[in-house]
């Protein structure tokens, strides 16, 4: 033995030193490249200061009492709209989900239904919700569509995700009775998903409360509008006031959702 | 599974009489519900657009084709935008997720009465406002730009990194840091040698999960002016130059497709 201190250090998270350097080099570069190109306005963030510490105190206090009808409207609204969204939905992706599945379906449709999830998933809830208020008109119908075309891309590749993990022999033994392809999917998968089928309806239910305060904002009705509406009238106090309606819900509706899911579990 | 006797041969049932009723009750409450929602609805809306949109649908995309494809090189600078909104605002995110995430985890948080709550309750209204509200606010504080974009993603994230790592927080393994805690090492020490290593592969996987769920993000806050692929988005859709519109969507399809298929690339990688 030397009497050297003998020293230990933690191992480094990336063994190669090569690879470690240049993921250090490529980060500070691309840093580099964003800061370099992305033009600060440093002067207007500075105007903005004091204004937006104006538009900050506008919203105070809240008021809830001016505008109060239009707000419960709005939320009853987005209450019908996601509710229905939910379910229309859910009703489509079934078949998405059992056409999305590599054990169940031919290698055809599983193309054409993975597509179907990525085309639903790749375009945001806003941007689809533009699209539908131009195609439909105004008001809540439109936001409805919105939603529940984009729950397919979630539930559909949720359910599948599940669908292609259930056990075999129990379908197979399913089959093995002389089921049809309806008998086989009812009695030998449905009852296997369910548990997931019932908890990613209420996590669903949950997000699509959410986004129907945004569609609003494009013209697809609900809570949005209403918040678009005291924003255009420059009526922050009752702006604060959709907030925190829209905050208060949100929260109350995750914490319902997630012990539901919870017992149901 | 009751075994129901016919006359002269039994038959199989998934239910007995009591389950079944429940089941129908079930249905027959969830269509009221159903059609009492749909009936409010369908009072709101103006029937003759919504039996007319297939035609308006059809005379639109005639307008989207054929897509403008030199109308692509103008479009890179906003691509790039959206791709920093998006990257940038996730450092942001996680970065501020951190601390959040250990005073709002069970475990580690140094007061349950007072700052858990009030860790938990910055998750929360994190989580409640969608990042386009957020880029609303944003764009009144800071200006409209690819500054309130990253801020509000970067603030619309915090919620989800943080909820989701204080969960992976809650569930280490108490013996390693017990291990950690038995060769006289101090707090700080327990924290870098006992539970950063425990989370750090739940670390990684939220903060490229939440990256995909950004570029997504990234391409609408610009409609309302905060940077990005989502003002031209707004300009175009403003002049209805359809043939560019389509351009920008194909674009947005390709971008998401491209992060997705990167994600499970690095996801692969590092797990």
């Amino acid at each position: 033995m030397n009497d050297k201190k003998v020293i230990w250090k933690r191992k480094p998270l990336i063994k190669n030193r090569l690879l470690r350097i240049g993921l250090i080099l490529l980060i500070s570069t691309y840093l580099l490249s964003v800061f370099l190109t992305t033009e600060i306005d440093w002067q207007r963030i500075l105007e903005g200061i004091p204004r937006g510490k104006n538009f900050i105190f506008a919203f105070f206090p809240p008021d809830f009492i001016t505008r109060s009808d239009e707000i419960l409207a709005g939320i009853f609204e987005s209450l019908w709209m996601t509710i229905v969204a939910t379910i229309v939905g859910i009703l489509i992706s079934i078949p998405v989900s059992l056409g999305a599945a590599k054990n169940i379906a031919p290698k055809f449709v599983y193309f054409l239904s993975r597509g179907v999830i990525t085309l639903s998933r790749s375009f945001q809830e806003v941007i689809l919700a533009i699209f539908f208020v131009k195609l439909m008109g105004f008001g809540p119908f439109a936001g409805m569509v919105t939603l529940s075309l984009s729950t397919i891309g979630f539930f559909a590749k949720l359910l599948s995700e599940d669908i292609e993990d259930i056990n075999k022999s129990q379908a197979e033994a399913i089959k093995s009775t002389g089921s049809n392809w309806f008998q086989w999917v009812n009695y030998g998968v449905q009852p296997q998903v369910m548990p997931r089928f019932i908890g990613l309806s209420l996590y669903r239910l949950d997000i699509n409360f959410r986004e129907s305060a945004v569609i609003g904002i494009v013209g697809g009705g609900g809570i949005g509008s209403t918040l678009n509406t005291a924003f255009d009238r420059y009526e922050f106090e009752t702006a604060a006031a959709v907030l925190i309606v829209i905050i208060s819900i949100v929260m109350i509706v995750e914490y319902t959702s997630s012990h539901l899911r919870k017992l149901i579990k | 599974m009751p075994i129901i006797k016919q006359k002269d041969y039994k038959t199989w049932k998934k239910f007995d009489r009591k389950r079944d009723l429940q089941n129908w009750l079930c249905w027959f409450l969830g269509t009221l519900i159903f059609s009492f929602c749909f009936g409010l609805i369908s009072s709101k809306t103006i029937w003759f657009y919504v039996f007319d949109s297939h035609n308006e649908a059809l005379d639109l995309l005639g307008r989207m084709f054929p897509p403008e494809t030199n109308y692509f090189l103008t479009l890179i600078k906003p691509i790039w935008d959206t791709l920093n909104i998006a990257t940038i605002g996730t450092t942001i995110g996680t970065l501020i997720a951190i601390p959040l995430a250990f005073l709002s985890a069970n475990n580690t948080t140094p007061s349950k009465k007072f700052l858990r709550p009030l860790a938990l309750f910055c998750i929360v209204s994190s989580r409640s406002i969608n990042s386009v509200i957020w880029a609303l606010l944003l764009v009144a504080v800071v200006g409209p730009g690819v500054l309130a974009g990253i801020i509000a993603i970067g603030l619309r994230s915090i919620g989800f990194c943080g909820k989701l790592l204080y969960e992976a927080i809650e569930e280490i393994d108490e013996n390693q840091i017990e291990a950690i805690e038995a060769t006289g090492a101090n707090k700080a020490q327990i924290m870098t040698f006992g539970i950063v290593p425990q989370i750090l592969p739940a670390f990684t996987s939220i903060s490229i999960y939440r990256w995909d769920i950004n570029i997504r993000e990234a391409t609408v806050v610009g409609l309302v002016g905060a940077g990005g692929i989502g003002i031209e988005l707004d300009a175009q859709i403003g002049d209805l130059a359809w043939a560019k519109v389509s351009v920008i969507l194909l674009v947005i399809v390709v971008a998401v497709v491209f992060s997705e298929w990167i994600t499970a690339k690095i996801r692969r990688f590092i797990l």
